[in-house]
């Protein structure tokens, strides 16, 4: 970074960051910036330290040393649901479900109100909710599954359901981790879809290994080695980096 | 038209048919006597109520309810043993006025924390809020660090094993091991007659719908669905913007309310207190009335404790030796073979069976009008 730059242009500022699991590394020195509306995929080797970088945005681990700034606010000294109240969304690896509710008590759970403790005992399904539980369902493909149990829908229709749990959020950040590993071609396609309609007016940080998928729909791509930057930029210019072909496109 | 925020049109039957059952049938089925242990029995109901909110919906197994059916019950002891320690009544000791346990210890003067308890207000006021700020203190401790499963468990446990110590060993103060006895009136109404205790019989049961009424109502609410989300997927919930330990925390509260207002129906309806309802055994044998019922379903609770105290008086009076693997046999039995319980037998085996009787009479013209919900069954 220049000196006298301002990092509030950005929407996500991640600088210095470090975590260390017993003395090992996973994330080490890393920065990293991302602009609004802007899909920036992350790629790496297994063990890169890919999911951790997510991990630690969305709070579930504390970094040891660095900074993350959404928006100007520090993320590493907030509480997991405050950091989802500053507008951060989050998809885990495996579809991250409840099995026992109904699709519909999915969506609801995730609609922005009632999350204290008494807000949840007078919440009310009035019509602004169940509107936009429709709308969401509509455009996850689950319009007419919306009364089933969760645990019935395929492993690619819970991954749109998650992805639909964090839309009705309205995140300013989307962050998923490889949203269309164990997906069919044609689930993979209408993920790809769902994915650019949905990016308007958010960025989105996204793990995955599908490098035509990658292709699809990354605007940047940063190569992660180590829990270091191995390489960043364009897929045009990631995949001629001869480092990247060495540790990664290589193998 | 019958769905509401408290309950949808089968759970109205079930709830029905178990006011019959306690309002109706025992009532004129059985002898005084019977009848007081059917009221002993269901302040064990209001602890595993508690339990189906906390362990069932909120997959908090507390294995120390016995911590806050004692305080619920130690509290309403220590009014009626207030009144029954009049000046009158205790002439023959060396200090007068204070209750007998106490003077047997050689106390002068009865201590601070017992003077407020010769207001009924009060009383009322402490059962539910010293076990509910107890239990905040002890579950923020908790899962404000994020303490679960097993650990919390084992916690709750020590707690109860601790609160037990406490009392046997501050005889003083307490009344020791053989706890608070000989109580005799409430507001100078003898609550020992045969007439007093069917009363409080029907007041219990009035208590025990409206903490019924308040389960069903936090199960329809949006707060009953993330206790089962929770359940199932704390990090999802956590990351959907929740504060999973506040919810913990007021399963937990709720669940050591339900168990304080049996407590004190206790020390009403049976007429002493004693430590031997807080400490650890009593503690687990409240978990397994739960998990008999099912665990997940509020009615099924009720009749899982019903059962299984039935079961206890008839067979400890038969086999006392064998009683108590009886029961640890039908807990595993329960858990291995029917973790729903009574409820899930009913809902997958007799619930369809009755749906397809009304449904083919239904078909018929003429009558399904003498089509009957069996009793005694959980109906959810």
């Amino acid at each position: 970074m220049l000196v006298g730059h301002q990092p509030k242009e950005f929407l996500l500022a991640v600088e210095a960051l470090t975590v260390s699991f017993d003395g090992f590394k996973a994330v080490n020195d890393l920065s990293f910036y991302v602009d609004e509306n802007e899909i920036r995929v992350i790629i790496g080797p297994n063990g890169a330290g890919k999911t951790t970088v997510l991990d630690l945005i969305c709070g579930k681990t504390k970094a040891t040393s660095g900074s993350i700034q959404f928006r100007g606010k520090e993320l590493t000294r907030m509480r997991e649901n405050e950091i989802v109240k500053t507008g951060v969304g989050r998809k885990f690896q495996n579809p991250s479900i409840y099995d026992d509710l109904t699709v519909f008590e999915n969506l609801e759970i995730s609609y922005p109100r009632g999350r204290s403790v008494f807000g949840a005992l007078t919440f009310t399904r009035d019509a602004a909710v169940r509107d936009r539980v429709h709308e969401v369902a509509e455009m996850i493909f689950l319009k007419d599954r919306l009364n089933m149990n969760a645990d019935l829908l395929s492993h690619g229709q819970k991954q749109w359901l998650e992805i639909g749990m964090l839309l009705i959020q309205d995140p300013d950040l989307l962050m998923l981790d490889e949203p269309v590993a164990g997906m069919s071609v044609s689930e993979r396609a209408k993920t790809a879809e769902l994915l650019n309609r949905i990016i308007k007016n958010r960025s989105v940080l996204v793990i995955e290994h599908d490098m035509k998928f990658v292709e699809d729909i990354a605007h940047k791509v940063t190569v992660l080695h180590q829990g270091q930057i191995l390489s960043e930029g364009t897929m045009e210019k990631v995949k001629n980096d001869p480092k990247v072909v060495e540790v990664y496109l290589g193998h | 038209m019958t769905d509401n925020r408290f309950f949808n049109r089968s759970e109205l039957i079930g709830i029905l048919v178990l006011a019959v059952f306690l309002v109706v049938v025992l009532p004129l089925t059985l002898d005084v006597f019977r009848l007081n242990l059917v009221a002993k029995y269901l302040t064990y109901a209001f602890v595993a109520l508690g339990l189906v909110i906390c362990w069932g919906y909120g997959g908090i197994l507390s294995l120390g309810q016995g911590v806050f059916f004692g305080l619920g019950g130690y509290c309403m002891a220590m009014f009626l043993k207030l009144e029954a320690s009049s000046v009158e009544n205790t002439k023959i000791q060396s200090t007068p006025g204070i209750p007998d346990f106490m003077d047997w210890n050689q106390i002068t003067a009865l201590p601070f924390f017992w003077k407020p308890f010769n207001s009924l207000t009060f009383t009322i006021a402490a059962i539910i809020l010293v076990p509910g700020i107890f239990a905040l203190i002890i579950g923020t401790a908790m899962f404000k660090r994020r303490v679960g499963g097993t650990y919390f468990a084992i916690i709750t446990q020590a707690v109860a094993a601790i609160m037990t110590i406490l009392i046997v060993g501050q005889q003083g103060y307490t009344g020791g091991i053989n706890g608070m006895t000989d109580l005799r009136t409430l507001k100078g109404w003898d609550i020992r007659p045969d007439h007093a205790k069917i009363v409080l019989y029907f007041f219990e049961v009035g208590c025990l719908f409206a903490c019924i009424m308040i389960a069903q109502f936090i199960r329809h609410s949006k707060l009953g669905r993330i206790l089962v989300a929770m359940r199932e997927k704390e990090d999802r919930v956590r990351f959907s913007g929740y504060s999973v330990a506040n919810f913990k925390i007021f399963a937990f509260c709720i669940a050591a309310v339900f168990a304080a207002i049996g407590g004190a129906m206790f020390a009403l309806n049976v007429g002493f207190m004693s430590p031997s309802f807080v400490g650890i055994v009593p503690s687990i044998e409240m978990v397994i009335y739960t998990a008999v019922g099912g665990r997940l379903s509020i009615l099924g609770a009720i009749y899982g404790t019903l059962l299984v105290n039935f079961a206890k008086t008839s067979l400890s009076e038969t086999f006392p030796e064998l009683w108590l693997f009886g029961l640890g046999g039908l807990f595993i039995a329960v858990v291995l073979a029917f973790p729903n319980g009574l409820a899930g037998i009913w809902g997958d085996y007799v619930q369809p069976r009755i749906d397809r009787l009304i449904a083919s009479r239904k078909s018929k013209p003429d009558g399904w009008t003498d089509s009957s919900v069996a009793d005694g069954a959980p109906a959810e």
